[in-house]
């Protein structure tokens, strides 16, 4: 038994009661608190390297406190791991470690609680990406949530981080609470709590009206975290107010862990007994599209670059979960090779964000035209990292991406490319014209400034230079995205990592009778993860789109043709209506999006069942 | 969305939502017919396996003990949340508490209330340490008994000393009271870890009869841990929030 | 008398989404909240009922005496700890909020928007 699974969750939890516990030695040695920081992240970080490595062998179980399962019965807490779950946390724990080596020395007023939560934040995403049990998913759920929500409000003196927390809270306490509804509700049908344990119960008959009602309720929570419409609306809000390392966490990791949830629930508890698997699939296909879209829409438009950056997060992670719904390992492994390309880049823009914010005090990117250009290096990075988020090969981004569009069917791929070039554009727009001057200063929006006014600057002193601890992370961030896309053996090592994830069978045996499964072929062939041309040029155009859009959003002025339309107006009024900012409104929102999925999912349930498990779900 | 348009929106919807959910709760054993293997497995061999005759908190400290690591964990961080938010600002400045309708007859607090509050001090620390060490009989253990601990330092301050509550429990003591009763329950799982064991396994003695004052293991000394940390959680909060009303005031 | 207590949960839950809703004060929202996660309390220890049980403590009990389900007790614990986490931390928010904007009312709380 591998002790290393229980430490990458108990480390960080030690150090942050020590880091408290210690609290009044530390309050004058800021430096010793960051170093002490910084080096759990990253030993965590090394550990769960290390972890996935073992776990690419066959995935390795943990059962806490010593209590085994006999006969099928679990009556402990176990930790089931797999390479998908322990990369995504180790994706987690380098990013903490970015996040936290940026924000050395140079963030203002920080007492001993912000390391302390951040490593508490570590530890709920680890627990959370490691688990078996459901239950205890729940607890990690929460254990992330609340330090989420504690560091969002961390600077209350100014009235966004407040609102925004606030809301933040709010909604996910209400996911949280459904996710737990749906769990107790499941448990009440089979009695148990340990995930494979549920999957063997619930699949011995065809899924009733219970078991759907809970897989929905359990979705929820889940759903809310990975802010897909119409479940979104607190991300922006979050976004725009949490400090930047904060922010880099959100997005990079957050929002992802919800998805990887629903994915675990999905193939590890509900999947085989739900069956319907082209209609479940169509269902969840529909919502990734939906956000997808809106997401880039209204990225195009903000002029507050975080929450521009939110809303780009929104658009990918519909993206992510149109990787997901294709039900295809081939689809899996791209969502997942994506979600690590698309976390390190964005990080890094969040990260030069943070830079613009510390030098020049501002992110409304109207009253930064232009005045970023003595930021080269930062300006250099933006763009890079842009590009990548535009799917440039042969970023990480692009390779994933390629996969979930050979996986998906062909009318896909178009509205796949656009989103990529709409979101990529915005982000080139900022690099263009905040770092380089290009373009016109785009028109100030008064709602927007008065906004990006109140974001005043996090940190103190040092302002008339870019610290190395504040560079050197987004930098490495960005060449990290470059490197993962190129590792040759990655492909298959990734499919073969998404086969064991969906294969449910497999999954139950290891967990509950300790055996070493070899993991039969797919229920859907093993697509192909070698580039080829077609893909470079599908990841070259998604780019070119990018450049032609930022270029037309700096120029626009100058070309008579657009200048008669101002399509930015209506656009603008219908955020103004959706993103009120009242939590009553989002509340509301997530009802609307539960009864409809709930109304469809018992359509779906009331339908015959499907031909054949193996019939895939995509014609193409 | 204006507030009548969210009121009827939301009847459709979550009348909607209501009746999946009943949708769902229909397909329910019934009240009274739990089937499950869980529950019965663990009460077939709780008492036996962990000398606790209080299976619950066998369960929380023992059987999902990590569970319960996580759960102290949210309420450590409620603590430092509610202290960052809630923390002495830029602008603002400490003043002795001051009664806003001045001139008004304030009464003092009347004796007999103080005398009963401080006559009650003494029984609630009782009962709330005898709770938290004693997890293995009693159906709460650490959680309700570090509320109760908490709960004695309140009745100080409802008797109207709530100088006396802020000496008692200064922030900066709290704040490490409470890392070491986290921080004590994660080590008590790393010993067995150490001793080659999985973590949180119960590896001290169990002691011969179930329900002794020594049995259980780990379980009651773990609950101990909860317990102060808990009591030091949630003094730290009312402490907190008592401040902001009482001490400090908005602006300079 | 089989279903009533679940019919029960399915209340709570919609009064509670309801008061959040239709919330015109942040406090008697966040107690809202804890009438929502109260629908979980009550559907975790009504799934977990056995007729005729008694509670699963066997200091003056024999041993083996058919009991409810202990664990769903467990998990009702936890998640009060959890829920009274959460509200701590919403309540100091509400008080920053009525200091940062002056209202407690969530439909006036408009700096972000758009």
């Amino acid at each position: 038994m591998d002790q290393l699974l229980a430490l990458v969750v108990v480390v960080p939890l030690l150090v942050a009661a020590a880091v408290t516990a210690c609290g009044l030695l530390f309050r004058s040695r800021r430096r010793i608190l960051d170093v002490v920081a910084i080096l759990t992240a990253a030993a965590v970080a090394v550990m769960l390297f290390v972890i996935m490595i073992r776990t690419a062998r066959g995935d390795q179980v943990y059962w806490f406190a010593g209590f085994r399962p006999a006969h099928g019965v679990s009556v402990g807490i176990d930790f089931e791991v797999q390479p998908l779950s322990a990369g995504l946390a180790c994706l987690a724990a380098v990013l903490v470690t970015a996040a936290m080596t940026f924000s050395w020395r140079y963030f203002d007023r920080v007492a001993t609680y912000y390391h302390a939560l951040m490593l508490t934040f570590l530890a709920g995403i680890t627990g959370f990406c490691l688990t078996g049990d459901l239950f205890d998913l729940f607890v990690w759920f929460e254990l992330m949530g609340v330090s989420a929500y504690a560091l969002t409000a961390y600077r209350p003196e100014e009235r966004g981080p407040i609102q925004g927390a606030l809301n933040f809270a709010i909604t996910n306490s209400i996911g949280a609470y459904l996710s737990l509804s749906g769990i107790a509700l499941i448990y009440g049908r089979t009695g148990a709590l340990n995930m494979a344990q549920i999957g063997v119960a619930v699949a011995k008959h065809p899924a009733d009206r219970l078991v759907v009602v809970a897989f929905v309720l359990v979705i929820a929570g889940l759903l809310i975290k990975s802010a897909i419409v119409p479940f979104h609306f607190w991300l922006p809000d979050a976004h725009a107010v949490a400090p930047t390392p904060v922010c880099v966490l959100f997005s990079g990791v957050m929002v992802e862990l919800g998805l990887y949830g629903i994915a675990r629930v999905y193939w590890s508890v509900f999947g085989q007994a739900l069956g319907h698997r082209a209609a479940i699939g169509h269902v969840f296909l529909g919502l990734g599209l939906l956000t997808a879209v809106t997401g880039a829409v209204f990225c195009f438009r903000e002029r507050h670059i975080k929450r521009m950056l939110a809303f780009s997060t929104i658009s990918h992670a519909g993206m992510f979960l149109i990787g997901i719904a294709l039900l295809t390992p081939l689809g899996l492994a791209g969502a997942a090779v994506y979600v690590i390309g698309h976390g390190l880049v964005k990080a890094a823009l969040f990260l030069c964000t943070g830079i613009v914010l510390h030098r020049l005090g501002s992110v409304n990117e109207s009253w930064l035209h232009g005045r970023g250009r003595p930021l080269r290096v930062t300006g250099v990075v933006f763009t890079l990292a842009g590009l990548g988020l535009a799917d440039l090969p042969p970023f990480a981004t692009f390779l994933g991406k390629g996969w979930i569009e050979a996986s998906a069917g062909l009318w896909l791929v178009p509205v796949l490319i656009v989103c990529s070039a709409v979101v990529g554009g915005a982000v080139l727009r900022v690099a263009g014209g905040v770092f380089y001057g290009l373009g016109d200063r785009p028109s100030e929006d008064p709602q927007m400034a008065r906004e990006a006014a109140e974001e005043t600057s996090e940190t103190t002193g040092g302002k008339d230079r870019t610290p190395l601890t504040m560079i050197v992370p987004p930098a490495i961030l960005v060449v990290a995205a470059i490197v993962v896309g190129l590792i040759g053996p990655l492909g298959p090592a990734v499919q073969a990592a998404a086969v064991r994830f969906e294969d449910q069978a497999g999954y139950n045996t290891t967990v509950l009778s300790g055996a070493h499964v070899s993991h039969p072929v797919a229920l859907f062939a093993a697509g192909p993860t070698s580039v080829t041309a077609a893909d470079v040029l599908t990841g070259l155009g998604s780019v070119a789109g990018a450049l032609i859009l930022a270029w037309l959003a700096l120029y626009w002025r100058r070309l008579p043709l657009l200048r008669a339309h101002r399509p930015n107006a209506s656009i603008a009024a219908a955020a103004r209506r959706f993103q009120s900012g009242v939590v009553n409104d989002y509340v509301t929102w997530i009802v609307i999006g539960l009864a409809a999925l709930g109304g469809i999912f018992a359509a779906i349930i009331g339908l015959p069942q499907s031909p054949a498990l193996g019939s895939s779900p995509e014609t193409s | 969305m204006t507030p009548r348009q969210r009121r009827w929106i939301f009847l459709i919807a979550g009348a909607g939502l209501v009746a999946f959910y009943l949708w769902g709760l229909s397909g329910l054993p019934g009240f009274g017919n739990y089937p499950g293997p869980y529950g019965f497995a663990i009460l077939r061999v709780a008492v036996a396996q962990t000398n606790a005759t209080g299976v619950v908190s066998a369960i929380n400290f023992d059987y999902r003990g990590f569970d319960t690591v996580g759960e102290e964990f949210i309420l450590f961080v409620a603590a430092a949340g509610v202290a960052t938010v809630l923390r002495r600002l830029r602008g603002e400045r400490e003043r002795p508490a001051v009664d806003e309708a001045a001139g008004r007859d304030v009464p003092a607090t009347s004796s007999a209330v103080r005398m009963v509050a401080l006559l009650f001090t003494g029984p609630v620390v009782l009962a709330g340490w005898w709770l938290a060490s004693h997890a293995q009989t009693n159906p709460s253990g650490g959680f309700q008994g570090g509320i109760l601990l908490a709960t004695a330092f309140i009745l100080i301050y409802l008797s109207g000393e709530f100088l006396v509550f802020k000496r008692l429990s200064p922030a900066d003591l709290t704040d490490v009271v409470e890392a070491v009763g986290a921080g004590g329950f994660v080590v008590i799982g790393l010993s067995a870890v150490a001793m080659g064991l999985a973590y949180l396994k119960n590896f001290l003695p169990l002691g011969q009869v179930p329900g002794a004052v020594s049995s259980s293991g780990t379980i009651a000394l773990i609950s101990f841990f909860v317990g102060i940390e808990v009591a030091a959680a949630f003094i730290l909060i009312v402490a907190e929030l008592l401040d902001q009303t009482l001490l400090i005031r908005q602006g300079g | 008398m089989q279903v009533f207590p679940f019919v029960v949960v399915a209340w709570i839950l919609g009064v509670g989404l309801y008061g959040v809703v239709t919330s015109r004060h942040l406090v008697h929202q966040i107690v809202c909240l804890i009438v929502v996660q109260s629908s979980t309390y009550v559907l975790l220890l009504g799934v977990g009922y056995v007729t005729g049980g008694v509670a699963p403590y066997f200091f003056d009990v024999p041993n083996h005496t058919p009991a409810v389900d202990p664990v769903v007790q467990a998990c009702a614990l936890t998640d009060v700890v959890v829920e009274a986490a959460v509200t701590a931390m919403l309540l100091s928010f509400a008080i920053q909020a009525y200091k940062r904007f002056g209202t407690l009312d969530p439909q006036e709380l408009a700096e972000l928007k758009g």
